[in-house]
């Protein structure tokens, strides 16, 4: 089975709110806020970190989940997200040029 | 405002969070606006270093939306460079610009850089009337021009359109101009006092004939009858709310560095060349007793007809002298729209006006009427 490689798309706008992501789509500014499952792996989509490696390191280990069943919902959301274009998704590593900055942590006192 | 943003801005809210910042990158520009309320000399701007480390320290507060603004952005020999900065930081970016300085180049680079939205403004349809506004021959062109090149990248502009003496009967004109060329269309019937209080400008604004004439547009405000429909009574909930977002969930920056509750609200909170963004929003006297008014506590609006439909701005009530009291623009406003003066405006009533309404003897006011 192929690996997916998950980025941050570089058009949208994006800031961490109280644990949560808010993400307007750079497409049709749409907005969005991800769960705290989804932001985590929102957080991991550097290009380069293939999603099944996400969902051992960052996702198994907090929230006591079955690996397979995991990374199935990962890909999913994943492949959604893609399709309001604010994660690009692909079977080889994306370039790093092509991701927006980390988003700051925001103020979530 | 959608159902999730304004979801998210109760949750900002909540957690004290400022949301919304606009950062002015100048007050210099290239027209010379009849109604504009800036002084446009050059009194010591932020250095390119210390936006980008306001930027910093914005995204790290909190700031979602950054709109920059001016003045005319452009000028700022180092705008790319902070648009970048700003857009690697994950700002959503709004920019404001009369876009004179626009063309194919910069259009493709706002492009690519992921910029939300560029506002424009637009005054007239016709050149003749659009350049004596802003006193520069040639200005519409150049910014239809730009418009053109922006909407050719597939960028969402909007075109804002602030009524006036001068282009009282055009606003019909630039709403057709927008729709030709793909463009969003906001009207705004307010002039506001410069930011030294000089309120001469004051005297550009529409009178209350233009105004009721846009408030019973329907092409402006859909359903004309609930638009200017008189209120329902404040309940307990509306008498306890909050008058404005500003200095709640958003602020402004001048070019300076000085804090202000909203572009339009020009009262100190501090500046961030001598503290944290941070520190200022959550520690400021003054927004904390702008955040301490509730609806309950407006001198007059309060117990006013309008006060729950009323477009009331603090700011503007806080530059004719009372940031608690009415905003009188808002008052003619409500006035035009319903008929019905506020309480504000009954106040002032000339007194001597009343004498003569007494002692109208009956056969005369027949005749009157």
């Amino acid at each position: 089975m192929s690996r997916l490689f998950i980025a941050r798309n570089k058009r949208v706008a994006a800031r961490n709110l109280d644990g949560e992501m808010m993400i307007m789509s750079g497409k049709d500014s749409t907005l969005f806020t991800l769960n705290k499952t989804a932001t985590i792996i929102w957080q991991a989509a550097d290009g380069a970190t293939p999603l099944d490696e996400i969902v051992e390191r960052r996702i198994c280990p907090v929230f006591e989940v079955e690996p397979a069943a995991a990374l199935q919902d990962a890909e999913t959301l994943a492949r959604e997200l893609a399709t309001h274009g604010i994660l690009d998704v692909s079977d080889e590593p994306i370039d790093s040029s092509t991701q927006v900055g980390n988003a700051p942590a925001g103020d979530s006192r | 405002m959608s159902g999730l943003m304004q979801e998210v801005t109760v949750k900002a809210l909540a957690l004290g969070i400022p949301m919304s910042v606009q950062l002015d990158l100048t007050y210099r520009c290239n027209e010379r606006c009849v109604h504009c309320y800036l002084d446009h000399d050059d009194h010591g701007e932020m250095t390119t270093a210390e936006i980008k480390h306001l930027l910093d320290e914005m995204a790290e507060a909190g700031v979602f939306i950054l709109t920059l603004s001016g003045g005319e952005i452009f000028l700022r020999k180092d705008f790319f460079e902070i648009l970048e900065h700003a857009r690697e930081l994950t700002f959503c970016v709004k920019l404001k610009t009369n876009a004179i300085l626009i063309r194919e180049l910069e259009a493709a680079r706002i492009r690519d850089l992921g910029v939300e939205s560029i506002q424009i403004s637009i005054y007239s349809h016709r050149p003749e009337v659009h350049d004596a506004i802003t006193l520069v021959p040639g200005s519409l062109k150049r910014s239809i021009n730009a418009i053109r090149f922006l909407k050719s990248q597939g960028l969402k502009v909007r075109i804002a359109n602030v009524l006036m003496i001068q282009n009282a009967e055009d606003y019909p004109g630039v709403r057709a101009l927008a729709d030709e060329l793909g463009t969003e269309f906001t009207l705004d019937p307010t002039v506001t006092p410069m930011m030294d209080g000089n309120r001469s400008i004051l005297s550009l604004g529409v009178d209350t004939t233009a105004l009721q004439r846009v408030f019973r547009d329907a092409t402006l405000v859909r359903d004309v009858e609930e638009f200017c429909a008189v209120s329902s009574p404040a309940d307990d909930d509306a008498l306890h709310s909050l008058p404005c977002s500003a200095g709640h969930t958003s602020c402004y920056v001048s070019p300076y560095g000085d804090l202000y509750p909203c572009v339009q609200f020009p009262l100190p909170c501090g500046n961030v060349r001598q503290e944290r963004f941070a520190d200022i929003w959550r520690h400021s006297e003054q927004l904390k007793e702008v955040r301490a008014i509730r609806v309950k506590d407006l001198s007059g609006c309060s117990q006013c007809t309008h006060v729950t439909s009323c477009s009331r701005c603090p700011g503007l009530a806080y530059l004719e002298g009372n940031m608690r009291g009415p905003s009188t623009q808002d008052c003619e406003k409500s006035f035009a729209r319903t008929g019905i003066p506020s309480v504000n405006l009954q106040s002032k009533k000339p007194s001597t006006a009343n004498l003569i309404q007494i002692r109208m003897p009956p056969a005369l006011a027949a005749v009157s009427a």
